[in-house]
Order: structure tokens, then C-alpha cells, then sequence
């Protein structure tokens, strides 16, 4: 699956690229790479000179005070934001899989495949469990009921939901819980197959139980994508995730190993920040 | 900002040092009562360890608590990690201290002079420096002070075994002094033990303050 309309070689699924079996795990590569990354809506600079890597198979979250950007780059990320008028980059660049996702010739619809995305708020369509499961895959063209069927007894799978919804997959998504509701979102970014999820908040309206549940298919999905999440609960990003960046008036301030970042932050902004004496 | 509930952080600093502040008391205790052949003064030091090992009840009290409710990181959670295993470390001095005033109350009863104490008085004085700088590295915030305190423990050490061979040839030469020279072997191994735990609390506050081991800090210096 190539992402660049006329040069099928600018950039390859990480997962049809990283399949050679081999004895021992080759270590982690950078999946996203921010460069020199700046970011502005209209004239207000919203990123300043981001610089990070995410690795595949890795949570990465993202965590800082409202208004410090780490939703705008996830957003760039699948270059949601190009659906806002005034926003525009300055300078740098984001790669996927070694492919800078700005270059022009990008097809957004295939990025936005392999670059899937949970938003904050659960947003089932208005379908049956089974068709919001194969949403994009109806729009991809395919009908075939078979590859249909398993795709979604698939993905909901994935996305820890089949055993509770298997036996009423003709009702409607909206009647599911919030919680459910969510994993069903997960499990409709599953069906197209992303080497890449990005998380807005996605527990943000949940309860404690839908959230340790979503928190547990985030620990599960890791070995098969990439993840980005935001949050603005510390012990989540604790729980869930392996690095975790700190963004604060558009900068990307501290990222390390989320045990670092918890235990032992080298900068004073984090430290205070995770510790709730910011402010 | 300061939150509400970090005043409860400083509810537990403050109990470390006043544990500290009562654990080095009661070593200085011990060690007046063997020196001025004091029963009534060995007796004061037992009684004094019941209220170290309430603070150190308190302490546990305080950070399971916080840990339970206010969840919390970095140095927050080191913080907590190190009052709980330097509390453990200060409970163990106070023990120290009282098995000292039980074995002062053992020879004075028997008659003895407490006039030879070896080199004890000088591993006291070492031993109550180490504690009192250790617990001045955690007031003061200062890591660099707990180096220093690893070396003088080398010295308590090195004291201890000079007082091993003291007391044995003194017990050699007078069987008449074995009570009092046992005593005194188990008295200096105390107060080498008392040193032991200065060093650890040395090594728990450095690590508080800069998130790496003290040991391994010495080591690289002596392999320099």
C-alpha cells in the first residue's frame, strides 16, 4: 500500500516491510519521525521546533497543560489538520515509515488509512455494530461477505468487544455503552489495517471500568501498531504507555522512557507538571 | 503551585528528622551511661526507643496513605520510598542504641569498671557525625555531604576490628575481664551497625536528591 499517488516506492506499509521472520528481534525503529517542526493556525505559532521519533510497537503518549500542542501534533500526525482553514506548517517535516507526509504528492485518504485515529468523544455511525466495522472497507470497494465476516469478527476482537457483542452485531452502534462504544471506534480504525492509532483523550468521557478495559486493548494492540495517545491523566500515561512526552506553550520540553519521566524527570517544567505543582 | 495535600509531604520529612533527631539522642545516651557508669541513665535509653518506634509506625502511616490517595511521581514518590527505608534504618539505630544501654546495665551490675573502652569512644563520635551529617544531607539538600560519610564508615569499620583484637587480648591476658570484654565486642559491633545504618541512610538520600547510586558513585572514584 503505497500513500504517494505517482511513486508507489516513497512509502511502504512498516508492516509488509518488517515481516522478515529472523531469530533474534531487530530493535525498534522509528515509525514517526517530527523534525524541526513548526506549526501555526493563522498567524498564532502553535508548535515550535518539535523534534521527536516514535517507534513501532511502541505507546508513546503525549501529556502537557491545554493549549500545549500535543493534540495539534497528534493531528498532524494524519494531517487532520488540513481540514482547518488557517493552518499551515512553517517549517520541518513529518515522516512515516522514512516518507514525509507533507510532500504533495500524498494521498491523505491512504495516510489517514495507515494512520488511523480515536477521537475523545465515541462517534459510531448511526449503523448497525457490523457495518460501522467495515465502514472503510465498504468504501475501499469491498462487499465480499466472507473477507466482510472476518474482518469484523476480527477487529472486534481486536478490540476486546466480540465476545460482547457477537450474538447482536445487527443492532445499532449507538446502543452500545460509552465504553463500548469506543472499542468499537478502535475496532472500525482496525478493519482498514493502519500501522499507526492515534489516541485523542479516548478515555476521557469513560468510567473507571471502560477505561481499564480500553487502557488493557492499548497494552494488547501494541504488538501489532504503533501508538499515539493524549491524555491528560498521568497515571494513564504511566499505566499505558512506554515514552512519554512533555509539550508545554508549543515545545516539546522533556520525552523519555515513561519510567523516567515518572520517576526521575531531568527537567524542572515536567517534574512539576506530573507532580501537580504547576501552574 | 503548591497543592493542599503536599503539606502531608512535609508532615513526613518533618517526623524523619525528628526520629533522626531522637535515634542520634538515644546513641548518645547509651554511650553517656557506659561512661559515667550511669544504670539509671542505661535505663532512660529503653524507654526512649518506645517513642522512636512510634514515629516510625507514623511514618508507614503517613506515606501509605499518600501513596494510596495522592498517587504520587518522581521526586514526590522517592520522597516516600526513602522516608520509609530510612525511618527503618533510624528504628534500627534506636534498637542498636538500646542494645548498647541493656549490655552498659549487664557490666555495670556485674561490678565492672568502664574505664577501658577501647577505641568506642571515638567510633561514637564518628558513628553520631555520620547520622547527624546524614540526616543534615537530606535538611540541606546537599548529595555531595554524603561521600564523605561513606569514607568515615571505612574508619568506624577499621575501628571496630581494632577493638576486636583489643578486647580479645584483653580477655586473653585477665580471664577475670571476659564478662566485660564480651560485652564490649558486641557493644563495638553495635556501634559499627549504627554506623552501617548512617551509611545507609547517607546512600537512600543521595538517591533522593539525584536519582543515582551512591555506591556505584564511590566505586567509580576509587577506580579512577
Amino acid at each position: 500500500m503505497a500513500l504517494v499517488k505517482d511513486n508507489p516506492k516513497v512509502i511502504t506499509s512498516s508492516k509488509t516491510s518488517s515481516s522478515m521472520a529472523t531469530e533474534k528481534p531487530e530493535p525498534k525503529r522509528p515509525l514517526i519521525r517530527v523534525a524541526d517542526f513548526d506549526f501555526y493556525y493563522g498567524e498564532k505559532q502553535a508548535l515550535f521546533d518539535i523534534n521527536m521519533d516514535m517507534k513501532e510497537n511502541e505507546v508513546t503518549a503525549f501529556i502537557g497543560p491545554s493549549g500545549c500542542g500535543k493534540s495539534t501534533l497528534l493531528r498532524c500526525i494524519n494531517r487532520m489538520n488540513d481540514l482547518v482553514e488557517v493552518a499551515r506548517i512553517g517549517r520541518g517535516k513529518i515522516e512515516v515509515n522514512g516518507a514525509d507526509i507533507y510532500d504533495p504528492r500524498v494521498d491523505t485518504i491512504e495516510l489517514r488509512k495507515r494512520v488511523g485515529m480515536v477521537f475523545q468523544k465515541s462517534n459510531p455511525f448511526p449503523k448497525s455494530i457490523y457495518e460501522n466495522v467495515i465502514y472503510g472497507l465498504r468504501i475501499q470497494g469491498i462487499n465480499k461477505k466472507s473477507v466482510l465476516d472476518e474482518a469484523v469478527e476480527r477487529c472486534l476482537k481486536g478490540a476486546a468487544l466480540w465476545d460482547e457483542v457477537r450474538d447482536r452485531l445487527d443492532t445499532s452502534g449507538l446502543s452500545l455503552s460509552g465504553g463500548q462504544q469506543q472499542r468499537l471506534c478502535i475496532a472500525r480504525a482496525l478493519a482498514v489495517e493502519p500501522d499507526i492509532l492515534l489516541m485523542d483523550e479516548p478515555c476521557s468521557a469513560l468510567d473507571p471500568v471502560a477505561t481499564a478495559k480500553v487502557e488493557e486493548l492499548i497494552h494488547s494492540l501494541k504488538k501489532e501498531y504503533t501508538i499515539v495517545i493524549v491524555t491528560h491523566n498521568m497515571q494513564q500515561a504511566a499505566r499505558v504507555s512506554d515514552k512519554t512526552a512533555f509539550f508545554y506553550l508549543g515545545k516539546l520540553i522533556e520525552m523519555a522512557k515513561t519510567d523516567e519521566i515518572f520517576m526521575s524527570p531531568k527537567n524542572e517544567q515536567t517534574e512539576a507538571y506530573i507532580s501537580g505543582r504547576f501552574g | 503551585m503548591k497543592r493542599y495535600f503536599h503539606e502531608e509531604l512535609e508532615d513526613v520529612r518533618s517526623h524523619l528528622m525528628l526520629m533522626g533527631e531522637k535515634a542520634i539522642a538515644n546513641v548518645n545516651l547509651a554511650m553517656r551511661a557506659l561512661l559515667d557508669s550511669d544504670l539509671a541513665t542505661a535505663q532512660q535509653v529503653r524507654a526512649a526507643d518506645d517513642r522512636i518506634d512510634e514515629i516510625e509506625k507514623q511514618i508507614d502511616d503517613e506515606v501509605a496513605r499518600y501513596i494510596g490517595l495522592r498517587a504520587p511521581v518522581a521526586r514526590d514518590l522517592r520522597l516516600l520510598f526513602v522516608a520509609i527505608k530510612a525511618s527503618h534504618d533510624l528504628e534500627r539505630v534506636g534498637d542498636e542504641a538500646t542494645s548498647i544501654a541493656k549490655r552498659t546495665a549487664k557490666i555495670l551490675k556485674t561490678g565492672s569498671s568502664t574505664d577501658d573502652l577501647g577505641r568506642l569512644p571515638r567510633m561514637c563520635e564518628l558513628a553520631v557525625g555520620m547520622l547527624k551529617d546524614a540526616l543534615h544531607c537530606f535538611i540541606d539538600e546537599d548529595s555531595t555531604r554524603a561521600i564523605a560519610i561513606s569514607e568515615r564508615d571505612e574508619e568506624v569499620d577499621s575501628l571496630n576490628r581494632e577493638n576486636f583484637r583489643y578486647f580479645l587480648d584483653m580477655m586473653k591476658k585477665d580471664p577475670k575481664r571476659v564478662d566485660f570484654g564480651t560485652e564490649m565486642v558486641f557493644i563495638s559491633k553495635s556501634m559499627e551497625r549504627i554506623a552501617d545504618h548512617a551509611q545507609n541512610i547517607a546512600e537512600e538520600v543521595y538517591y533522593l536528591l539525584t536519582t543515582h547510586s551512591l555506591k556505584e558513585v564511590i566505586a567509580d572514584r576509587k577506580s579512577v
